[in-house]
């Protein structure tokens, strides 16, 4: 067993809706941003988690991600491992 | 008596702020937040509700209207501001008061009557009231849990800037009355200077019995009486 | 455009062929594609497919409904708008008017359970202000299986953050509604959402595209891929691959630009630059459009390219199906074009001009100019096919109905043990867990908050005030679909009588499941003849509502569940009475009758699991006479609380009463009754008799109260004494007794369902 850090980030899926993008568009817009053309937000959850091999945790992520992590109707989600020493927010 | 009520796209108690204001005797002018200039106005109020969905951050994008550069100057200048809700997280997020609105620690939304005790009698919003005094206010919020670093929570502390806070019906400070996980059961500040307040339960919702309390008068009436005596 | 072009629109390149097999996906049977194919006369493309298709579907086209709904009443002198609108309107006095109307989502809900009920909301929220009033409340009736389950949990849990949120966000408070959980609700959610809009009376606006010349505008949000064909979607059953199946028909509420497109919409309306306005709900701009020319009896030519959308390449069919939430379609007078653009500018909404009103009574859709639906408005929208089928009352539930509960009448335990199980029920217990998700204070008119018989919200300006309840006990349609719509009926109208208020009219949300069943059918046919007795009785007309078919899952459908909501007038704010006991020391009297009943009761279904038996008999002009006698001692002043008896029997009206509001702040006071009656403790403590209220008043109005029912012909009797604050809660039958600290009673109120929703790993998945 050894400890991974992974890199969840889940997107809201094309096509659909994303209202708070839609918002924040807006509002860059208005501060004077207009070659934005689109914004679309998603979240990003970092796991730490023990398993015996960096592909055991990344099995175990998706399935987190299946299970609570996304809503497989509105959003998608990819995985990755990171460095334990950085890319994490204290 | 002149109070702006400022609207900001998703405002919803810019009209029950409105009428709170016209019930004590005040004039109500609703102000849409694209106007810059507050030129005239006696007092500010910013509304509840969720200005633009309370995406991003609640308040973040309303305090980048244009409204609110006029509404930093008044504050700065010494004019009475009242924040009530998405009111308070946008003067949060716009620097007129410290710390922050979080999410709350049920991570739901929570609405029903909670009971304030008023800390400060000494201020342009609280007047009317008895130091002490209980109140039964309506919240209704999703992030008012507030927060800030040890630093400004002594500060506010020390310097007596916490004007509300979270109480049994008793008046007792009890995990229990706290509704959202507020330090300190905190529910209302004041700036250094006293002229801006910011709080999360609805006074403007407590203005008559017919609707279950009317404990929120005291909010309005006290503004109104020391802006005249302000004017005499 | 030349007259000779519309005739026969080509494919496009990328269509696919329309073939049987097309025709069948798109639910139309192949005689009622004969009937498409008749008026149209000649082979449909495509596109033309799909806009029959969603007219023509259950949702938008009635099909299996219509026939039957035509014997609900549906007028009286205060109706200023029936059903066929987007809402029904009523006169309450004073020069104001109300709009209001029930809608359900229970399809989306049961695959996405936050956005399908924040949607849902957001439709019922937009059909209100279509109309011109601003909507001053909503009321929320939802139903799931039993809590035990996980993804029940999950279901509940996301339902009431969507309606909450929802609503919360645009600011209409939540005063009332209902939620039930019953094993007959596994898997397919009910949730049906009523709004109600205050207008004055000269403001009321129509969904019609009059005035041929004028200009379609689209409004609002823009037009994405989300919810194509959810009209269809709504009118099939759930299997159980569902949740992949039609996870691209699920649709994202936007609170926020909801609120801008009511405040929009209402500057609109009052400006006079428009002549019409609907929501673009089901079936999207194609029954917006449609439905406003064939109501104004004209024709619509609008242009799919100058449909401003959210991504790149969407088809026609596409843009004229999708079901992008927020939305609405408008008929600006000619010329008014550029005021409509700057009052949407101002709530920083977009405005598009996409075709406008003709005279030839055609819908016709182009592409950048070239035709590629042409279709007559009036077939479209009026001509779909409605059928009467065969119904046929099940085996099973006959059986149900018919079985011996004469074991139960004797109880299988201690009577106080009982009481708290059944007090303790979720269906039971107090709902804070989930009004206190919900605003119910903003806009400050709320009078009465949920968790009381109905809620109400007083009208500024005036004395007045206006009352709303939703209302269904599913296992009595279960058992018998006759009985329990009358129960459903009298039961809103006692709601609303307790409240202090005269029921005035109802809105309908008709929840069933596959009506080609003729098991189905049936229970669908007596309910909708129950409810035209009751509404010709209670003279509550019918101004419109909801049909929502196919709620089944794997061929097993809901309870029969006809919603009824009801609203009522307040003459005067000081008539509102609410639940709760005032004063120690009043008179507590039952009006009405108990009864050796059981059947249907959630004692059975606590006790023994059970839904079985006759529920209880209704007595229509027993009810009318017992709404008003409620109402003349409310009037007479003499009231000090009124509680209507329903879920849980006359012993749980009794711990509510004394329970109240159980805030901080609120005490709550002990009781003591004693009922005599010649009847089986367990049916008089737990049975769910119709046609009872529980009132209280100050001793000294005793005799007026007795003497007001009996000038009413309504039995009524002192039955006890309200307690001390915080005192024991104590019911006396023969040879037994209920008998509770007040603090206890309160316990298990409070936790039966927030206990369940609180634990850790409530959440459910």
């Amino acid at each position: 067993m050894s400890s991974h850090r992974l890199e969840i980030r889940v997107k809201p899926r094309p096509g659909l809706l994303n209202p708070e993008g839609k918002a924040i568009h807006h509002a860059l817009a208005a501060l004077g941003w207009a070659a934005v053309h689109d914004v679309r937000v998603g979240k990003v959850i970092y796991v730490d988690m023990d398993a015996d091999t960096p592909d055991a945790a990344l099995v175990e992520a998706e399935a987190m991600c299946r299970k609570i992590l996304a809503n497989p109707v509105t959003e998608d989600f990819e995985i990755s491992l990171v460095p334990a020493e950085g890319g994490v927010p204290s | 008596m002149k109070m702006a009520v400022i609207t900001f796209p998703g405002s919803n108690c810019d009209y029950d702020l409105y009428k709170a204001v016209q019930q004590v005797g005040g004039e109500a002018t609703f102000v849409w937040h694209r106007q810059r200039s507050l030129h005239g106005y006696d007092a500010v109020m910013l509304p509840g509700g969720f200005s633009y969905g309370d995406y991003l951050r609640a308040g973040a994008i309303a305090r980048l209207s244009p409204v609110m550069e006029s509404v930093v100057a008044f504050a700065r200048s010494g004019g009475p501001v009242l924040g009530v809700c998405n009111g308070f997280q946008i003067l949060c997020e716009a620097g007129l008061l410290p710390g922050a609105l979080v999410r709350n620690a049920s991570l739901r939304f929570e609405s029903r009557d909670v009971h304030l005790r008023v800390e400060r009698q000494d201020t342009l919003f609280t007047s009317e009231y008895d130091a002490g005094a209980v109140l039964r206010v309506p919240i209704a919020h999703g992030d008012g849990n507030y927060q800030a670093d040890d630093d400004t929570l002594e500060r506010l502390e020390g310097e007596g800037r916490v004007v509300f806070r979270y109480v049994d019906p008793t008046g007792t400070v009890t995990p229990d009355a706290n509704p959202n996980g507020s330090w300190g059961n905190i529910a209302g500040i004041v700036s250094a200077d006293g002229n801006v307040l910011g709080m999360m339960p609805h006074p403007e919702r407590a203005m008559e019995s017919l609707l279950g309390s009317a404990d929120g008068i005291g909010v309005f009436t006290s503004l109104v009486k020391s802006l005249s005596t302000a004017a005499v | 455009m030349p007259q000779d072009l519309v005739t026969s629109p080509l494919p496009r390149p990328t269509d696919p062929p329309v073939t049987p097999e097309l025709v069948a996906d798109h639910g139309l049977s192949p005689e009622e594609y004969e009937r498409v194919l008749h008026v149209m006369g000649r082979e449909l493309t495509f596109t033309e497919l799909g806009v029959f298709s969603a007219m023509w579907s259950e949702h938008c086209g009635y099909k299996n409904s219509r026939r039957l709904l035509r014997l609900l009443p549906t007028e009286a002198p205060w109706v200023i708008q029936g059903p066929g609108e987007n809402a029904g309107v009523i006169d309450i006095g004073d020069g104001y008017a109300l709009a209001f109307k029930i809608e359900s989502h229970n399809h989306p809900s049961a695959v996405e359970p936050y956005q399908g009920a924040a949607t849902g909301v957001g439709g019922i929220l937009r059909d209100i202000f279509t109309m011109g009033a601003r909507p001053i409340a909503v009321l929320d009736s939802l139903r799931f299986g039993d809590l035990d389950s996980p993804r029940v949990r999950y279901l509940f849990s996301g339902v009431v953050a969507g309606v909450g949120d929802y609503g919360n966000c645009v600011g209409i408070p939540n005063i009332g509604g209902e939620v039930a959980f019953d094993r007959g609700y596994e898997g397919n959610p009910l949730v049906n959402a009523l709004c109600i809009g205050l207008m004055k009376t000269e403001d009321l606006i129509t969904a019609s595209a009059s005035g041929v010349g004028n200009t379609l505008m689209a409004v609002g949000a823009r037009t994405g891929r989300d919810g194509i064909h959810g009209a269809t979607f709504a009118s099939e059953e759930l299997s159980r691959d569902s949740d992949e199946a039609s996870r691209p028909q699920v649709q994202v509420g936007d609170p926020f630009t909801e609120k801008l497109l009511l405040e929009a919409s209402l500057e609109l309306i009052a400006s006079g630059a428009i002549t019409g306005i609907q929501d673009m709900g089901a079936a999207g701009i194609t029954s917006s459009a449609s439905e406003m020319a064939g109501r104004a009896g004209n024709g619509v030519e609008l242009d799919v390219a100058l449909v401003p959308v959210r991504e790149p390449g969407m088809t026609p069919y596409e843009i004229l199906l999708s079901e992008s939430q927020e939305r609405m379609l408008v008929v600006a007078e000619k010329g008014q074009e550029d005021e409509v653009r700057r009052i949407l500018e101002k709530w920083e909404l977009e405005a598009a001009v996409i075709g406008r009103v003709t005279d030839d009574g055609r819908f016709r859709v182009l592409e950048g100019g070239v035709v590629v639906a042409d279709i007559p408005a009036l077939p479209l929208t009026q001509g779909c096919p409605t059928y009467e089928r065969e119904g046929v009352e099940s085996e099973e539930v006959k059986a149900l109905r018919s079985a011996d509960l004469s074991a139960h009448a004797t109880p299988s335990g201690d009577l106080t043990e009982l009481f708290l199980r059944v007090l303790g029920s979720p269906n039971v217990a107090n709902k804070r867990w989930i009004y206190h998700q919900y605003d119910t204070t903003v806009r400050t008119g709320t009078a009465v908050r949920p968790g009381g018989d109905a809620g109400v919200v007083r009208i500024r300006g005036t004395r007045r005030g206006v009352a709303a309840t939703t209302d269904c006990n599913g296992r009595f349609t279960y058992l018998d679909p006759r009985r329990g719509t009358l129960a459903a009926m009298a039961e809103a109208a006692r709601n609303l009588a307790c409240a202090g208020a005269l029921p005035t009219a109802i809105t309908n949300c008709l929840n069933f499941g596959n009506p080609l069943k003729p098991h189905i059918y049936y229970q669908f046919r007596e309910a909708v003849r129950a409810m035209a007795d009751a509404c010709q009785a209670f003279e509550t007309p019918v101004t419109g509502g909801n049909v929502s078919f196919y709620n089944e899952t794997d061929g097993k459908a809901v309870y029969p569940t006809p919603v009824i909501g009801m609203v009522g007038v307040v003459e005067d704010v000081d008539h509102i009475t609410r639940a709760a006991f005032r004063n120690p020391g009043d008179a507590v009297v039952l009006l009405g009758r108990n009864s050796a009943e059981l059947g249907g009761s959630e004692y059975l279904y606590v006790t023994a699991g059970l839904v079985a038996g006759e529920p209880p008999e209704v007595d229509l002009m027993a009810e009318r006479r017992l709404q008003q006698a409620v109402l003349a001692m409310i009037q007479a002043g003499a009231l000090h609380s009124a509680h209507d008896c329903s879920d849980g029997g006359l012993a749980v009206t009794l711990a509510e009463s004394a329970l109240g509001s159980a805030d901080p702040g609120d005490a709550s006071l002990g009781v003591e009754v004693t009922l005599d009656d010649d009847l089986p403790p367990v049916a008089v403590l737990f049975g769910e008799a119709q046609g009872r209220v529980v009132v209280s008043c100050a001793p000294e109005r005793l005799d007026e109260v007795l003497r007001l029912a009996a000038d009413h012909d309504v039995p009524a009797r002192s039955i006890g004494a309200v307690g001390a604050p915080g005192g024991a809660l104590r019911i006396r039958v023969r040879g037994a007794a209920v008998e509770l600290p007040g603090e206890r009673v309160r316990d298990t109120w409070l936790q039966g369902l927030s206990g369940i929703m609180d634990a850790p790993h409530a959440a459910g998945a």
